[in-house]
Protein backbone atom coordinates (compact mmCIF):
# COMPACT_ATOMS: atom_id res chain seq x y z
CA UNK A 1 0.00 0.00 0.00
CA UNK A 2 2.79 2.68 1.03
CA UNK A 3 4.18 1.64 -2.55
CA UNK A 4 1.17 3.04 -4.23
CA UNK A 5 1.23 5.97 -1.98
CA UNK A 6 4.69 7.01 -2.86
CA UNK A 7 3.75 6.58 -6.77
CA UNK A 8 0.05 8.93 -5.83
CA UNK A 9 2.92 11.86 -4.38
CA UNK A 10 4.86 11.38 -7.24
CA UNK A 11 2.02 11.84 -9.58
CA UNK A 12 0.44 14.76 -7.46
CA UNK A 13 4.03 16.33 -7.61
CA UNK A 14 4.08 16.14 -11.46
CA UNK A 15 0.36 17.86 -11.74
CA UNK A 16 0.79 20.63 -9.60
CA UNK A 17 3.96 21.64 -7.09
CA UNK A 18 6.49 20.90 -10.18
CA UNK A 19 4.40 21.22 -13.22
CA UNK A 20 6.64 21.06 -15.97
CA UNK A 21 5.24 24.32 -17.74
CA UNK A 22 3.91 26.89 -14.75
CA UNK A 23 6.34 26.26 -12.10
CA UNK A 24 9.61 24.63 -13.81
CA UNK A 25 8.51 26.40 -17.21
CA UNK A 26 10.15 23.97 -19.21
CA UNK A 27 9.24 22.52 -22.68
CA UNK A 28 7.76 25.97 -23.34
CA UNK A 29 8.61 26.08 -26.93
CA UNK A 30 6.17 23.82 -28.24
CA UNK A 31 3.77 24.24 -25.78
CA UNK A 32 3.60 28.08 -26.47
CA UNK A 33 3.23 26.94 -30.31
CA UNK A 34 0.85 24.29 -30.60
CA UNK A 35 -1.37 26.09 -27.82
CA UNK A 36 -3.58 27.67 -30.41
CA UNK A 37 -5.87 25.16 -30.91
CA UNK A 38 -7.82 22.87 -28.37
CA UNK A 39 -7.35 20.06 -30.84
CA UNK A 40 -3.72 20.58 -31.36
CA UNK A 41 -3.25 20.45 -27.55
CA UNK A 42 -4.81 17.06 -26.63
CA UNK A 43 -2.76 15.50 -29.38
CA UNK A 44 0.75 17.04 -28.42
CA UNK A 45 -0.12 16.16 -24.61
CA UNK A 46 -1.01 12.48 -25.28
CA UNK A 47 1.75 12.13 -27.53
CA UNK A 48 4.61 13.92 -24.78
CA UNK A 49 3.11 12.33 -22.31
CA UNK A 50 3.45 8.40 -23.86
CA UNK A 51 6.85 9.05 -24.45
CA UNK A 52 7.75 10.64 -21.12
CA UNK A 53 6.03 7.35 -19.70
CA UNK A 54 7.67 4.83 -21.90
CA UNK A 55 11.58 7.16 -21.40
CA UNK A 56 10.78 7.07 -17.94
CA UNK A 57 10.40 3.33 -16.93
CA UNK A 58 13.46 2.43 -20.27
CA UNK A 59 15.98 4.90 -18.34
CA UNK A 60 14.75 3.45 -14.74
CA UNK A 61 15.05 0.08 -16.00
CA UNK A 62 18.40 -0.12 -17.80
CA UNK A 63 19.81 2.56 -14.77
CA UNK A 64 22.55 -0.11 -13.39
CA UNK A 65 24.08 -0.48 -16.66
CA UNK A 66 24.17 3.29 -18.12
CA UNK A 67 27.18 4.57 -17.45
CA UNK A 68 27.33 7.70 -16.22
CA UNK A 69 29.87 9.31 -18.20
CA UNK A 70 27.77 8.67 -21.62
CA UNK A 71 23.93 8.94 -20.26
CA UNK A 72 22.83 11.63 -21.82
CA UNK A 73 23.82 10.28 -25.31
CA UNK A 74 21.26 7.21 -24.09
CA UNK A 75 18.62 8.99 -23.04
CA UNK A 76 18.47 10.48 -26.14
CA UNK A 77 18.64 7.43 -28.22
CA UNK A 78 15.35 6.52 -26.31
CA UNK A 79 13.36 8.91 -26.41
CA UNK A 80 14.24 9.05 -29.93
CA UNK A 81 13.22 5.96 -30.52
CA UNK A 82 9.21 6.37 -28.66
CA UNK A 83 9.00 9.76 -30.74
CA UNK A 84 9.53 7.88 -33.90
CA UNK A 85 6.84 5.66 -32.82
CA UNK A 86 4.74 8.76 -31.87
CA UNK A 87 5.44 10.00 -35.01
CA UNK A 88 4.88 7.45 -37.50
CA UNK A 89 1.51 6.56 -35.74
CA UNK A 90 0.43 9.74 -35.92
CA UNK A 91 0.87 9.95 -39.35
CA UNK A 92 -0.61 6.74 -40.64
CA UNK A 93 -3.71 7.27 -38.08
CA UNK A 94 -4.02 11.00 -37.85
CA UNK A 95 -2.34 12.73 -40.89
CA UNK A 96 -4.65 15.88 -40.90
CA UNK A 97 -3.33 16.55 -36.98
CA UNK A 98 0.20 15.28 -38.13
CA UNK A 99 0.30 17.87 -40.99
CA UNK A 100 -0.80 20.96 -37.96
CA UNK A 101 1.67 20.03 -35.53
CA UNK A 102 4.30 19.59 -38.05
CA UNK A 103 8.05 19.91 -36.62
CA UNK A 104 6.32 19.98 -33.45
CA UNK A 105 5.96 16.08 -33.09
CA UNK A 106 9.52 14.87 -34.28
CA UNK A 107 11.25 17.86 -31.94
CA UNK A 108 9.65 16.17 -28.67
CA UNK A 109 12.72 14.23 -29.22
CA UNK A 110 14.69 17.85 -27.63
CA UNK A 111 11.85 18.64 -25.28
CA UNK A 112 14.10 18.93 -22.28
CA UNK A 113 10.64 18.35 -20.02
CA UNK A 114 11.38 15.04 -21.19
CA UNK A 115 15.20 14.60 -21.07
CA UNK A 116 15.05 16.64 -17.31
CA UNK A 117 12.70 13.87 -15.67
CA UNK A 118 14.89 11.44 -17.47
CA UNK A 119 17.95 12.47 -15.77
CA UNK A 120 16.03 14.22 -12.54
CA UNK A 121 13.90 11.44 -11.33
CA UNK A 122 14.37 8.21 -13.68
CA UNK A 123 17.90 7.72 -13.37
CA UNK A 124 17.67 7.43 -9.57
CA UNK A 125 13.97 6.09 -9.11
CA UNK A 126 12.22 2.94 -9.49
CA UNK A 127 10.65 1.71 -12.77
CA UNK A 128 7.44 1.66 -10.81
CA UNK A 129 7.64 5.22 -9.38
CA UNK A 130 9.10 6.83 -12.69
CA UNK A 131 6.11 6.09 -14.68
CA UNK A 132 4.28 7.65 -12.30
CA UNK A 133 6.17 10.96 -12.43
CA UNK A 134 6.03 10.31 -15.68
CA UNK A 135 2.10 9.92 -15.57
CA UNK A 136 2.00 13.12 -13.33
CA UNK A 137 4.37 15.01 -15.05
CA UNK A 138 2.73 14.44 -18.21
CA UNK A 139 -1.17 15.24 -16.86
CA UNK A 140 0.48 18.55 -15.97
CA UNK A 141 2.05 19.52 -19.35
CA UNK A 142 -1.56 18.37 -20.66
CA UNK A 143 -3.52 19.90 -18.38
CA UNK A 144 -1.81 23.49 -18.79
CA UNK A 145 -1.46 22.50 -23.05
CA UNK A 146 -5.54 22.39 -22.86
CA UNK A 147 -6.68 25.14 -20.64
CA UNK A 148 -3.97 27.64 -23.24
CA UNK A 149 -5.72 26.06 -26.45
CA UNK A 150 -9.18 26.61 -25.23
CA UNK A 151 -8.68 30.04 -23.81
CA UNK A 152 -6.96 31.12 -27.39
CA UNK A 153 -8.99 28.74 -29.64
CA UNK A 154 -11.92 30.41 -27.90
CA UNK A 155 -11.45 33.87 -27.68
CA UNK A 156 -8.99 34.38 -30.65
CA UNK A 157 -11.35 32.92 -33.37
CA UNK A 158 -14.52 32.61 -31.03
CA UNK A 159 -15.20 29.58 -31.53
CA UNK A 160 -13.81 26.25 -30.99
CA UNK A 161 -13.54 23.22 -33.36
CA UNK A 162 -12.74 19.60 -32.13
CA UNK A 163 -12.63 16.72 -34.74
CA UNK A 164 -14.65 18.69 -37.76
CA UNK A 165 -17.49 19.97 -35.28
CA UNK A 166 -17.95 23.22 -33.53
CA UNK A 167 -18.81 22.42 -30.46
CA UNK A 168 -18.39 25.72 -28.50
CA UNK A 169 -19.01 29.66 -30.18
CA UNK A 170 -19.27 33.21 -28.50
CA UNK A 171 -22.02 33.66 -31.91
CA UNK A 172 -21.37 35.40 -35.12
CA UNK A 173 -21.13 39.00 -34.05
CA UNK A 174 -17.96 38.25 -31.87
CA UNK A 175 -16.50 35.79 -34.51
CA UNK A 176 -16.25 38.21 -37.09
CA UNK A 177 -14.37 40.23 -35.28
CA UNK A 178 -12.72 38.23 -32.51
CA UNK A 179 -9.55 39.30 -30.46
CA UNK A 180 -7.26 37.90 -33.02
CA UNK A 181 -3.76 38.15 -31.43
CA UNK A 182 -4.26 35.44 -29.00
CA UNK A 183 -4.03 32.57 -31.58
CA UNK A 184 -0.40 34.69 -32.56
CA UNK A 185 2.48 34.05 -30.91
CA UNK A 186 1.91 37.33 -28.22
CA UNK A 187 -1.20 35.71 -27.37
CA UNK A 188 0.42 32.62 -26.53
CA UNK A 189 3.07 34.35 -23.94
CA UNK A 190 -0.13 37.19 -22.84
CA UNK A 191 -2.19 33.63 -21.59
CA UNK A 192 1.01 31.72 -20.10
CA UNK A 193 1.59 34.78 -18.30
CA UNK A 194 -1.69 34.79 -16.89
CA UNK A 195 -1.89 31.62 -16.01
CA UNK A 196 1.44 31.36 -13.96
CA UNK A 197 -0.35 34.66 -12.22
CA UNK A 198 -3.22 32.91 -11.61
CA UNK A 199 -1.00 29.71 -9.77
CA UNK A 200 1.25 32.39 -7.76
CA UNK A 201 -1.93 34.05 -6.63
CA UNK A 202 -3.68 30.72 -5.67
CA UNK A 203 -0.09 29.38 -3.91
CA UNK A 204 0.10 32.62 -2.03
CA UNK A 205 -3.13 32.47 -0.96
CA UNK A 206 -2.26 28.85 0.30
CA UNK A 207 0.53 29.39 2.23
CA UNK A 208 -1.10 32.19 3.84
CA UNK A 209 -3.19 30.09 5.23
CA UNK B 1 19.76 87.68 12.76
CA UNK B 2 19.92 86.13 16.22
CA UNK B 3 16.48 84.51 15.36
CA UNK B 4 17.99 83.03 11.83
CA UNK B 5 17.40 79.39 12.25
CA UNK B 6 19.35 76.85 10.07
CA UNK B 7 17.59 73.10 9.37
CA UNK B 8 20.44 70.88 9.30
CA UNK B 9 19.28 67.50 7.72
CA UNK B 10 19.88 65.50 4.70
CA UNK B 11 19.64 66.92 0.86
CA UNK B 12 17.73 67.81 -0.96
CA UNK B 13 17.38 71.17 0.11
CA UNK B 14 15.50 72.62 -2.41
CA UNK B 15 12.74 70.86 -3.69
CA UNK B 16 10.89 71.47 -6.81
CA UNK B 17 6.78 72.35 -6.82
CA UNK B 18 6.34 69.68 -10.04
CA UNK B 19 4.59 66.46 -9.13
CA UNK B 20 3.37 63.93 -10.85
CA UNK B 21 -0.17 64.84 -11.02
CA UNK B 22 1.29 68.83 -12.01
CA UNK B 23 2.89 67.18 -15.00
CA UNK B 24 0.61 65.19 -16.29
CA UNK B 25 -1.75 68.16 -16.10
CA UNK B 26 0.83 69.72 -18.49
CA UNK B 27 1.08 67.06 -20.85
CA UNK B 28 -2.76 66.84 -21.40
CA UNK B 29 -2.42 70.80 -22.08
CA UNK B 30 0.01 70.16 -24.40
CA UNK B 31 -2.19 67.53 -26.05
CA UNK B 32 -5.22 69.89 -25.96
CA UNK B 33 -4.22 71.76 -29.23
CA UNK B 34 -4.45 68.68 -30.96
CA UNK B 35 -7.14 67.64 -29.33
CA UNK B 36 -9.45 70.21 -29.82
CA UNK B 37 -8.08 70.46 -33.59
CA UNK B 38 -8.72 66.60 -34.71
CA UNK B 39 -12.19 66.94 -32.93
CA UNK B 40 -13.09 70.26 -35.17
CA UNK B 41 -11.56 68.38 -38.30
CA UNK B 42 -12.51 65.10 -38.19
CA UNK B 43 -16.03 65.69 -36.16
CA UNK B 44 -17.97 63.07 -34.09
CA UNK B 45 -15.83 59.83 -34.84
CA UNK B 46 -12.62 61.66 -33.38
CA UNK B 47 -14.63 63.18 -30.55
CA UNK B 48 -16.75 59.45 -29.82
CA UNK B 49 -12.66 57.67 -30.25
CA UNK B 50 -11.14 60.00 -27.95
CA UNK B 51 -14.06 59.65 -25.40
CA UNK B 52 -14.23 56.01 -25.43
CA UNK B 53 -10.71 55.49 -24.96
CA UNK B 54 -10.39 57.40 -21.93
CA UNK B 55 -13.27 56.19 -20.41
CA UNK B 56 -11.69 52.63 -20.60
CA UNK B 57 -8.18 53.57 -19.59
CA UNK B 58 -9.89 55.68 -16.31
CA UNK B 59 -12.39 52.75 -15.88
CA UNK B 60 -9.65 50.05 -15.50
CA UNK B 61 -7.43 52.23 -13.42
CA UNK B 62 -10.94 52.46 -10.89
CA UNK B 63 -11.44 48.48 -11.29
CA UNK B 64 -8.31 47.97 -10.12
CA UNK B 65 -7.73 50.23 -7.38
CA UNK B 66 -11.00 48.61 -6.23
CA UNK B 67 -10.50 45.16 -6.62
CA UNK B 68 -6.66 45.64 -5.39
CA UNK B 69 -7.93 48.28 -2.63
CA UNK B 70 -4.50 50.20 -2.67
CA UNK B 71 -4.56 53.87 -2.76
CA UNK B 72 -6.65 55.70 -5.72
CA UNK B 73 -4.66 56.77 -8.64
CA UNK B 74 -6.88 58.39 -10.63
CA UNK B 75 -6.46 61.72 -9.53
CA UNK B 76 -3.14 62.37 -10.84
CA UNK B 77 -3.99 62.28 -14.30
CA UNK B 78 -1.88 59.67 -15.84
CA UNK B 79 -4.75 57.05 -16.67
CA UNK B 80 -6.62 59.73 -18.37
CA UNK B 81 -3.31 60.84 -20.64
CA UNK B 82 -2.92 57.19 -21.20
CA UNK B 83 -6.50 56.96 -22.92
CA UNK B 84 -6.03 60.22 -24.49
CA UNK B 85 -2.79 59.11 -25.86
CA UNK B 86 -3.80 55.63 -27.02
CA UNK B 87 -6.71 57.68 -28.90
CA UNK B 88 -4.69 59.79 -31.13
CA UNK B 89 -2.90 57.13 -32.43
CA UNK B 90 -6.07 55.06 -33.54
CA UNK B 91 -7.88 56.04 -36.71
CA UNK B 92 -11.09 57.70 -36.63
CA UNK B 93 -13.91 55.62 -37.59
CA UNK B 94 -13.26 52.05 -35.47
CA UNK B 95 -16.13 51.10 -34.27
CA UNK B 96 -16.60 52.12 -30.84
CA UNK B 97 -15.73 49.23 -28.52
CA UNK B 98 -12.71 48.95 -30.04
CA UNK B 99 -10.96 52.41 -28.03
CA UNK B 100 -12.95 51.37 -25.35
CA UNK B 101 -11.00 47.88 -25.55
CA UNK B 102 -7.88 49.48 -26.06
CA UNK B 103 -7.93 52.00 -23.14
CA UNK B 104 -8.99 48.81 -20.69
CA UNK B 105 -5.64 46.82 -21.63
CA UNK B 106 -3.76 49.86 -21.58
CA UNK B 107 -4.04 49.84 -17.92
CA UNK B 108 -4.30 46.76 -17.02
CA UNK B 109 -1.90 44.66 -19.06
CA UNK B 110 0.88 47.01 -20.09
CA UNK B 111 0.66 49.17 -16.43
CA UNK B 112 -0.97 47.68 -13.40
CA UNK B 113 0.60 44.08 -14.50
CA UNK B 114 4.26 45.46 -14.39
CA UNK B 115 3.28 47.09 -11.00
CA UNK B 116 1.58 50.14 -11.59
CA UNK B 117 2.53 53.99 -12.74
CA UNK B 118 6.46 53.89 -13.28
CA UNK B 119 7.27 50.31 -13.25
CA UNK B 120 5.68 49.75 -16.94
CA UNK B 121 8.42 48.66 -19.01
CA UNK B 122 6.62 49.61 -22.10
CA UNK B 123 4.71 52.96 -23.08
CA UNK B 124 0.75 51.75 -22.15
CA UNK B 125 -0.63 53.45 -24.94
CA UNK B 126 1.49 52.02 -27.41
CA UNK B 127 1.51 48.47 -26.15
CA UNK B 128 -2.62 48.75 -26.30
CA UNK B 129 -1.75 49.89 -29.64
CA UNK B 130 0.03 46.94 -30.68
CA UNK B 131 -2.05 44.62 -29.59
CA UNK B 132 -5.33 46.38 -31.44
CA UNK B 133 -3.14 46.36 -34.72
CA UNK B 134 -2.83 43.10 -34.47
CA UNK B 135 -6.28 41.77 -33.46
CA UNK B 136 -8.13 43.85 -35.49
CA UNK B 137 -5.95 44.97 -38.69
CA UNK B 138 -8.50 45.70 -40.89
CA UNK B 139 -9.90 48.31 -39.00
CA UNK B 140 -6.63 49.99 -37.69
CA UNK B 141 -5.27 50.12 -41.36
CA UNK B 142 -8.68 50.95 -43.25
CA UNK B 143 -11.01 53.47 -40.75
CA UNK B 144 -8.97 56.82 -41.91
CA UNK B 145 -11.87 59.71 -42.29
CA UNK B 146 -10.79 60.32 -45.93
CA UNK B 147 -7.96 57.61 -47.43
CA UNK B 148 -6.01 58.36 -50.49
CA UNK B 149 -7.55 57.18 -53.13
CA UNK B 150 -5.24 55.72 -55.73
CA UNK B 151 -5.48 52.82 -58.15
CA UNK B 152 -8.67 51.85 -56.54
CA UNK B 153 -7.29 51.50 -52.69
CA UNK B 154 -9.06 53.85 -50.79
CA UNK B 155 -7.98 51.66 -47.24
CA UNK B 156 -4.35 54.43 -48.74
CA UNK B 157 -2.32 56.60 -46.51
CA UNK B 158 0.53 58.15 -47.75
CA UNK B 159 2.95 56.34 -46.42
CA UNK B 160 1.38 53.63 -47.71
CA UNK B 161 1.38 54.87 -51.35
CA UNK B 162 4.78 55.87 -50.74
CA UNK B 163 6.02 52.13 -49.82
CA UNK B 164 3.81 50.23 -51.92
CA UNK B 165 2.83 52.16 -54.90
CA UNK B 166 5.91 54.34 -55.51
CA UNK B 167 5.16 55.29 -58.71
CA UNK B 168 1.76 57.41 -58.08
CA UNK B 169 3.37 58.51 -55.54
CA UNK B 170 4.19 62.73 -55.22
CA UNK B 171 5.50 63.82 -51.87
CA UNK B 172 5.03 67.33 -52.15
CA UNK B 173 1.59 67.12 -52.86
CA UNK B 174 1.11 65.66 -49.11
CA UNK B 175 3.43 67.65 -47.31
CA UNK B 176 1.05 70.79 -46.89
CA UNK B 177 -1.85 68.83 -45.69
CA UNK B 178 0.43 66.83 -42.88
CA UNK B 179 0.64 70.67 -41.52
CA UNK B 180 -2.66 71.76 -41.31
CA UNK B 181 -5.49 68.99 -41.97
CA UNK B 182 -4.49 65.61 -42.67
CA UNK B 183 -7.50 63.15 -43.03
CA UNK B 184 -5.65 60.24 -44.26
CA UNK B 185 -4.25 59.28 -40.90
CA UNK B 186 -4.85 58.70 -37.46
CA UNK B 187 -6.76 61.12 -35.25
CA UNK B 188 -3.26 63.25 -34.00
CA UNK B 189 -1.81 62.94 -37.34
CA UNK B 190 -4.53 65.51 -38.06
CA UNK B 191 -2.16 68.33 -37.97
CA UNK B 192 1.79 68.65 -37.25
CA UNK B 193 1.64 72.40 -36.33
CA UNK B 194 -1.21 72.03 -33.19
CA UNK B 195 1.15 69.17 -32.41
CA UNK B 196 4.39 71.08 -32.09
CA UNK B 197 2.25 74.21 -30.25
CA UNK B 198 2.00 71.27 -27.81
CA UNK B 199 5.19 70.15 -28.21
CA UNK B 200 6.91 73.99 -27.63
CA UNK B 201 4.74 74.06 -24.53
CA UNK B 202 6.34 71.31 -22.87
CA UNK B 203 9.86 72.06 -23.98
CA UNK B 204 9.07 75.90 -22.64
CA UNK B 205 7.63 74.40 -19.36
CA UNK B 206 11.16 71.90 -18.67
CA UNK B 207 8.66 68.69 -18.91
CA UNK B 208 10.25 67.00 -21.57
CA UNK B 209 13.79 66.92 -22.49
CA UNK B 210 14.65 68.23 -26.16
CA UNK B 211 17.69 65.18 -26.91
CA UNK B 212 15.15 62.53 -27.65
CA UNK B 213 13.01 64.21 -29.84
CA UNK B 214 15.62 66.20 -31.18
CA UNK B 215 17.62 63.20 -32.26
CA UNK B 216 14.99 60.78 -33.15
CA UNK B 217 13.30 63.13 -35.60
CA UNK B 218 16.84 64.18 -37.43
CA UNK B 219 17.88 60.52 -37.32
CA UNK B 220 14.53 59.88 -39.33
CA UNK B 221 15.56 63.05 -42.04
CA UNK B 222 18.79 62.04 -41.98
CA UNK B 223 18.23 58.46 -43.26
CA UNK B 224 15.72 59.44 -45.74
CA UNK B 225 17.71 62.20 -47.03
CA UNK B 226 20.69 59.28 -47.60
CA UNK B 227 18.19 57.16 -48.92
CA UNK B 228 17.78 59.84 -51.91
CA UNK B 229 13.94 60.27 -50.03
CA UNK B 230 12.17 63.79 -49.53
CA UNK B 231 13.22 63.41 -45.86
CA UNK B 232 10.34 66.22 -44.76
CA UNK B 233 7.55 63.98 -46.01
CA UNK B 234 8.91 61.44 -43.94
CA UNK B 235 9.67 63.70 -40.83
CA UNK B 236 5.91 64.94 -41.14
CA UNK B 237 4.11 61.88 -42.64
CA UNK B 238 2.72 58.92 -40.02
CA UNK B 239 2.98 59.29 -36.13
CA UNK B 240 6.54 60.35 -35.91
CA UNK B 241 5.55 64.12 -34.30
CA UNK B 242 3.32 62.91 -31.81
CA UNK B 243 5.67 59.58 -31.55
CA UNK B 244 8.95 61.40 -30.91
CA UNK B 245 7.68 64.02 -28.40
CA UNK B 246 4.90 62.95 -26.52
CA UNK B 247 5.54 58.93 -26.41
CA UNK B 248 9.66 58.55 -26.88
CA UNK B 249 9.95 61.33 -23.92
CA UNK B 250 7.50 59.27 -21.62
CA UNK B 251 9.96 59.55 -18.30
CA UNK B 252 9.59 55.48 -17.16
CA UNK B 253 10.24 53.73 -20.31
CA UNK B 254 12.77 55.90 -21.15
CA UNK B 255 16.62 56.63 -20.45
CA UNK B 256 16.87 59.01 -17.80
CA UNK B 257 20.84 59.76 -18.95
CA UNK B 258 21.83 63.10 -21.17
CA UNK B 259 23.85 60.37 -23.26
CA UNK B 260 21.63 57.89 -22.94
CA UNK B 261 18.90 59.84 -24.27
CA UNK B 262 21.06 60.84 -27.71
CA UNK B 263 21.60 57.13 -28.13
CA UNK B 264 17.91 55.97 -27.89
CA UNK B 265 17.07 59.02 -30.20
CA UNK B 266 19.11 57.42 -32.72
CA UNK B 267 18.27 54.06 -32.32
CA UNK B 268 14.07 55.06 -32.29
CA UNK B 269 15.53 56.78 -35.47
CA UNK B 270 17.43 54.16 -36.98
CA UNK B 271 14.81 51.35 -36.07
CA UNK B 272 11.66 53.55 -37.64
CA UNK B 273 13.68 54.11 -41.25
CA UNK B 274 14.14 50.58 -41.27
CA UNK B 275 10.94 49.16 -40.45
CA UNK B 276 9.11 52.18 -42.74
CA UNK B 277 11.43 50.80 -45.84
CA UNK B 278 11.71 47.67 -45.40
CA UNK B 279 9.45 45.54 -43.07
CA UNK B 280 6.07 45.07 -44.25
CA UNK B 281 4.40 47.53 -42.46
CA UNK B 282 4.62 51.01 -43.62
CA UNK B 283 4.46 53.05 -40.32
CA UNK B 284 7.46 52.00 -38.06
CA UNK B 285 6.88 54.55 -35.29
CA UNK B 286 5.21 52.24 -32.67
CA UNK B 287 7.38 49.30 -33.11
CA UNK B 288 10.75 51.45 -32.96
CA UNK B 289 9.15 53.03 -29.61
CA UNK B 290 8.13 49.71 -28.24
CA UNK B 291 11.21 47.66 -29.36
CA UNK B 292 13.77 50.90 -27.69
CA UNK B 293 11.75 50.59 -24.50
CA UNK B 294 12.88 47.43 -24.16
CA UNK B 295 17.08 48.02 -25.07
CA UNK B 296 15.91 51.75 -22.50
CA UNK B 297 17.09 49.77 -18.84
CA UNK B 298 20.64 48.96 -20.68
CA UNK B 299 21.25 52.35 -22.70
CA UNK B 300 21.09 53.68 -18.74
CA UNK B 301 23.41 51.08 -17.60
CA UNK B 302 26.28 52.20 -19.99
CA UNK B 303 25.47 56.11 -20.09
CA UNK B 304 26.16 56.76 -17.09
CA UNK B 305 27.59 60.36 -16.17
CA UNK B 306 30.70 60.70 -14.35
CA UNK B 307 30.50 61.61 -10.76
CA UNK B 308 32.04 64.95 -10.09
CA UNK B 309 35.32 64.70 -8.67
CA UNK B 310 35.76 61.23 -9.80
CA UNK B 311 38.31 60.80 -12.29
CA UNK B 312 38.11 57.85 -15.24
CA UNK B 313 35.31 56.29 -16.04
CA UNK B 314 32.25 56.32 -13.69
CA UNK B 315 31.84 52.62 -11.92
CA UNK B 316 28.73 51.70 -10.29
Amino acid sequence: MSNLKVAWADFKNGLVVENPLLVLMIGLCSALAVSSRLENTIFMGVAATFVLVCSNAIVSLIKKVTPPTIRIPIFIVIIASFVTIVDLSMKGYFPAAYERLGVWIPLIVVNCMILGRAEAFAYGNSIFRSVADGLGIGAGYTMVLMIMGFVRELLGSGKIILFDSTVLSLGSAYIKDPIRILVFFPGAFLVFGFLIGALNIVRQKREQK
Amino acid sequence: MDNFKFTVGPAPHIEKTEDTSKIMFWVIAALLPITIGAIYIMGTPALIVIAMSIAGSVGAEALWHAVSKKPMTIADGSAALTGLLLALTLPPQVSWWLPLFGGFIAITIAKFIFGGLGYNIFNPALVARAILLLSWPAQMTKAWLEPVNIDAKTMATPLYIAKKIPASFDAQAFIKSFLFTNKAGSIGEVSAVLLLVGAAILLFKKIIDWRIPFFYIGTVAFLTFAAGKNPTFYVLAGGLIIGAFFMATDYVTSPITPRGRIIYGVGLGAVTVLLRFYSNLSEGVMFAILFMNMLAPLIEKYSRPRVLGMAGKAKS
